[in-house]
C-alpha cells in the first residue's frame, strides 16, 4: 500500500506537481492520466525518488519512503521508467537477472534458489521465458518492453510504478502487458500505479483514475466519476464523447474530429429509392446514422444502403443471418454497409411519400401485410410461432437527430402505425380486438445528421409532427394497397 | 556456466603460455629451469631475475590495470569508445612525468622514482579536478558531463605537453620515448611500486561489478534497482583513475590495451561484469606481455616503442573478432 500525501516536487527549484494525495490500496491499479506536460512522468519520478520532492509526504507500507536507503526501496518498490537503450549487448536472462540486484548483499553474495525462482516466475509471466538466451538487440520493441517487465517482476517488490508500459505496442501486446499486470495485482497482490496515455486503457484497467491538470489533480476516483465527457474537453481541450464499453462496465472515450464544411446539398429524396420485384432499396451517397430492428446491421450504426427485401411465404427464418450475408454476397452489396429488412409481402405494394419539414423533410416507406395482425395485450394468450415481419417502416429524416431524438422518433413511429390499423379497423383474428402491429414488424429510423441537431422527437415537436403525420398516412396507404390488391394476400 | 570456466581457463592459460615466454625469449636463452636450479648458469640467473622476470611482471600489471580500467570506464561511461584516457587522468600523469624530464628535477629523497612520483602526483591532481569540475558544473555528476570535462582537461594538459615538446632540445627523445610508452629497466621497485595500486583498485572495481551491470541500463533505471548510485561512481572513478595513473606513471602512455582487451573480452565472453573485469585483467596482462616481448625482439637488437606494437597486433586482432562475431550474429539474426 502506497500513500502520497500533499506531494509536491520536480526539477531543481521549480515544483512541477503540486499539491498530490492518493493512496493506492494493495492490490489495487491506480492509473495517472493527462495531457502531454501535465506532470504524469514527473509525478511518477517524484514518487520513486528520482526527483525530489519539495514537500509533502510519500508513505510506503506506513514508513517515508526518505527513510528507506536505495536498495531497501528498491526491494519495496519496482519501476519501469519510459526506455531505455544500451550501449553494449545483455541477453534477455541477464537483464531479467539484474532485477535481483537489491536481494544481493556482501562482497560475495551467491545467486540463490529464491533469486532463481524469481526471474523464472518473472519471464514466465511476461512470456520471455523462450528467448531466455537471445540477446536483447535481436527483440522486437514489444518483446524489449516485456523484457523489462519481467525484470521489474523479478524485484519481487510490493509496489509496481509503470511509465507507459504499452508505449509503442500493438493492441494485442497491449493488453497482454495489461493483462499480465492485472493478473499480479489480483493474484499477488502488487499495488499498481501506471501512467497511460490511452483513457480508454486505463479505464479498462485501472481501479482508480487520476487525471492530471498543468501539474494539479484536476480529478481523481473511479472511471465513470472521472472520464466524464466535459471534464475530459476542458482538460485536454478536445471534443470527445462517452459510451458504455460493450462487455464490461467502464467508459470509454472517443474523439470528435473537427467538423468539416457540410454539404448542405447532400439531401435523401425520393429518386434515392428503387423498386424492383425482389427489394425495395435505398441508397445513398453518404452515410445515413441508422437505428433499426432489422435483420441484418440492427441497432445503431451508419448505412448507405437500405433494402427491404420480400421473400417467399415458405422462407426457412431459422437460418436467416447465413441466409441474408449469403444474398448480399451474390447481388454485390456490401455486407457491412447495408440494412435488411425482410418481409412477406410483394415489393408492388409498398408506400413511399415525402414530407417537406422546417428543418428538410421527411420520407416514410412502408410495407404493410396485415393478415397476421396482433393486440399486444393480448398476444400473451398465443403459442404460436413469430412469422416474418409484415410491418416494416422506414422513417429518414433529412435532418440532424441526438440519441433521444432516435428513440423517440421510433416511439412516436410506432404510436402513428398503431394509429394507422385502429383507423383501418384492422384486427387480431383470435381475440377479435382492434389489432396494434404484427408478429414481428421492423422499424427504421435514419438521418442524415446534417444542419442543425434536434435534440426531441417526441410527438409534438417539428419532426415528431411529421413523422406521425407521415408513418400515419403512409402507413394507412400500405395497408390498403395491401388489401386490395387482387391476389389472394400474402402474409 | 561451463562456458565461464572455459573463459577463465583459456585465460589463465594464455597468461601462463605468455609469462613463460616473456621471461624464455630474448637475445640471451634462457632455460626456465634457471628459476628453480641453483646450479644453474648465474648470468642466466641473473638476466632472468633481475632484468626478464621484472619486466615481464611489469608488462602484465601495466596491462592489466589499463584493460580492468578500460572496462569499467566504458560500463560506466555507456560508451564503447570510453578508454582509461578518457578521463584525463593520464594526460595529467604524462605533465607530471614530462616536466621531471624537461626541467630535469630530481627530488634527493625518491631519487631514481622522481618521475613515477610526479607523474602519480599529476595524475592524482588532474583526477581530483576533473571530478571536482564536473561536480560545479553539474551536482548529480552526469556522464556526459564527465566524459566533456575530461576532453576539456585532456587537450589542455595536451598542449602543455606539446609546448614542452616544442621548447625541449636534447630532452626530446627522452620524451618522445617516454610519451610512447615502455617496460624495459624497469627493475622490481617499479613492480613494487605499481602492485599496491593495481590491488586496491582492482579491489575496488570488482566491488562495483554488479552496480556495473545494472549501470549500463542508465543511472535513473540504476536508482529504480536500489543502487547507490552516486557512491558507485566515485568508487568505479577513483578506482580506474588509481589504476590508470599507477600505469602510466611507471610506464607511460601506452595505447590501444585499455580499449580493446574490454571490447575482445566483451564479444567473446559477453558483457556481463561479473566476469567482464577480471577476464579483462587477465587478457591485458596477456596482451601486453606478447607486445613487450615483440618490441624487444623483432629487431633485435634494437628495442621498438610498446605502443607501437600494442596498436599494431592489437589492431588486426581486434579487426578478425570484430568481423567474424559480427558475421555470426548477422547469421542468428
Amino acid at each position: 500500500m502506497i500513500v502520497v500525501e500533499h506531494l509536491s516536487g520536480g526539477y531543481e527549484d521549480v515544483p512541477i506537481v503540486q499539491d498530490i494525495s492518493f493512496s493506492v490500496e494493495k492490490g489495487k491499479i491506480l492509473g495517472i492520466l493527462g495531457p502531454n506536460g501535465s506532470g504524469k512522468s514527473t509525478l511518477l519520478k517524484v514518487i520513486s525518488g528520482i526527483l525530489p520532492a519539495t514537500a509533502g509526504t510519500i508513505l510506503v507500507d506506513g514508513k517515508s519512503s526518505s527513510s528507506y536507503n536505495a536498495r531497501a526501496l528498491a526491494k519495496k518498490m519496482a519501476v519501469l521508467p519510459q526506455l531505455h537503450a544500451n550501449a553494449f549487448s545483455n541477453s534477455v536472462r541477464e537483464a531479467v537477472s539484474l532485477g535481483r540486484y537489491p536481494h544481493q548483499t556482501g562482497f560475495f553474495s551467491s545467486w540463490t534458489d529464491r533469486d532463481e525462482q524469481a526471474v523464472q516466475h518473472a519471464m514466465m509471466q511476461t512470456g520471455v521465458k523462450r528467448y531466455e538466451q537471445t540477446p536483447m538487440e535481436f527483440l522486437s520493441g514489444g518483446e524489449q518492453q516485456r523484457v523489462f517487465v519481467a525484470q521489474a517482476l523479478a524485484q519481487t517488490a510490493e509496489i509496481l510504478l509503470l511509465d507507459e508500459p504499452t508505449n509503442h505496442l500493438d493492441i494485442a501486446h497491449q493488453r497482454q502487458i495489461l493483462d499480465m499486470v492485472r493478473k499480479e495485482a489480483i493474484e499477488s497482490g502488487l499495488t499498481v500505479i501506471m501512467v497511460l496515455h490511452d483513457m480508454n486503457l486505463a479505464s479498462l484497467y485501472c481501479d482508480e483514475l487520476l487525471l492530471m491538470e498543468e501539474g494539479r489533480m484536476r480529478a481523481l476516483g473511479a472511471p465513470h466519476e472521472v472520464l466524464i465527457a466535459s471534464q475530459i474537453e476542458d482538460v485536454y481541450q478536445a471534443r470527445v464523447a462517452t459510451y458504455a464499453h460493450p462487455e464490461i462496465p467502464k467508459p470509454q472515450i472517443t474523439m470528435m474530429p473537427a467538423s468539416v464544411e457540410q454539404q448542405q446539398r447532400a439531401v435523401i429524396t425520393k429518386e434515392n429509392f428503387t423498386v424492383t420485384d425482389r427489394y425495395i432499396k435505398l441508397q445513398s451517397e453518404f452515410p445515413l446514422k441508422t437505428v433499426s430492428s432489422a435483420v441484418h446491421n440492427p441497432g445503431i450504426g451508419w448505412y448507405d444502403c437500405l433494402l427491404n427485401r420480400s421473400v417467399p411465404i415458405d422462407y426457412v427464418i431459422n437460418d436467416v443471418k447465413r441466409e441474408v450475408a449469403e444474398f448480399l454476397l451474390k447481388e454485390h452489396f456490401s455486407s457491412t454497409s447495408t440494412v435488411v429488412m425482410l418481409t412477406a409481402v410483394p415489393t408492388n405494394l409498398v408506400a413511399i411519400n415525402e414530407y417537406k419539414a422546417s428543418f428538410g423533410s421527411v420520407l416514410v416507406a412502408v410495407t404493410a401485410g396485415v393478415g397476421n395482425a396482433v393486440d399486444v395485450s393480448r398476444t400473451h394468450e398465443r403459442q404460436d410461432k413469430p412469422h416474418i415481419g409484415t410491418i416494416n417502416t422506414w422513417v429518414i429524416v433529412n435532418g440532424c437527430l441526438s440519441e433521444e431524438a432516435f428513440f423517440q422518433a421510433m416511439m412516436t413511429a410506432t404510436e402513428a402505425k398503431t394509429k394507422a390499423l385502429q383507423s383501418e379497423n384492422i384486427r387480431d383474428e383470435l381475440s377479435g380486438t382492434i389489432a396494434t402491429g404484427t408478429a414481428t414488424d421492423s422499424l427504421l429510423i435514419a438521418a442524415t445528421q446534417k444542419g442543425e441537431e434536434m435534440l426531441y422527437g417526441g410527438p409534438i415537436t417539428d419532426v415528431g409532427k411529421i413523422i406521425g403525420k407521415g408513418v400515419f398516412e403512409t402507413t394507412v396507404q400500405a395497408i390498403k394497397n395491401y388489401l386490395h390488391s387482387a391476389d389472394t394476400p400474402a402474409k | 556456466m561451463s562456458k565461464k570456466i572455459v573463459a577463465y581457463v583459456t585465460a589463465i592459460t594464455l597468461l601462463i603460455i605468455s609469462i613463460w615466454c616473456g621471461v624464455a625469449i630474448g637475445s640471451v636463452h634462457i632455460p626456465l629451469e634457471v628459476l628453480w636450479n641453483k646450479a644453474a648458469d648465474e648470468t642466466a640467473a641473473n638476466i632472468l631475475w633481475k632484468i626478464r622476470l621484472p619486466r615481464v611482471l611489469l608488462a602484465g600489471l601495466v596491462g592489466a590495470s589499463l584493460a580492468i580500467a578500460g572496462a569499467a570506464f566504458q560500463g560506466l561511461l555507456k560508451n564503447p569508445l570510453a578508454d582509461p584516457y578518457t578521463l584525463g587522468v593520464s594526460s595529467g600523469a604524462s605533465v607530471g612525468a614530462v616536466m621531471t624530464i624537461f626541467f630535469s628535477i630530481s627530488i634527493p629523497v625518491v631519487g631514481h622514482f622522481t618521475l613515477p612520483t610526479f607523474s602519480m602526483i599529476g595524475a592524482i591532481l588532474t583526477m581530483v579536478a576533473v571530478m571536482g569540475f564536473a561536480r560545479i558544473v553539474d551536482r548529480s555528476l552526469k556522464m556526459e558531463t564527465l566524459i566533456l570535462t575530461g576532453v576539456i582537461f585532456s587537450s589542455f594538459l595536451g598542449s602543455l605537453i606539446s609546448l614542452m615538446i616544442a621548447l625541449s632540445g636534447e630532452e626530446l627523445r627522452q620524451v618522445i620515448g617516454w610519451l610512447l610508452g615502455s617496460v624495459s629497466m624497469r627493475g622490481w621497485p617499479y613492480v613494487q611500486m605499481i602492485i599496491p595500486f593495481v590491488i586496491i583498485g582492482s579491489i575496488m572495481l570488482w566491488t562495483q561489478r554488479r552496480e556495473l551491470n545494472v549501470l549500463l541500463y542508465g543511472e535513473e533505471r540504476a536508482k529504480h534497482l536500489g543502487v547507490h548510485v552516486k557512491r558507485s561512481k566515485y568508487i568505479i572513478l577513483v578506482g580506474g583513475s588509481m589504476l590508470t595513473g599507477a600505469a602510466v606513471a611507471v610506464s607511460g602512455t601506452i595505447g590501444f590495451v585499455g580499449l580493446v582487451v574490454p571490447h575482445m573480452t566483451r564479444m567473446v565472453w559477453g558483457s556481463d561484469h561479473r566476469h567482464l573485469l577480471p577476464l579483462s585483467f587477465l587478457n591485458g596482462a596477456t596482451l601486453l606481455i606478447i607486445c613487450d616481448l615483440i618490441a624487444r625482439t623483432i629487431i633485435m637488437p634494437r628495442e621498438l616503442p610498446i605502443g607501437v606494437i600494442t596498436a599494431f597486433i592489437g589492431a588486426p586482432v581486434f579487426s578478425y573478432i570484430f568481423y567474424k562475431q559480427r558475421r555470426s550474429k548477422g547469421v542468428r539474426a
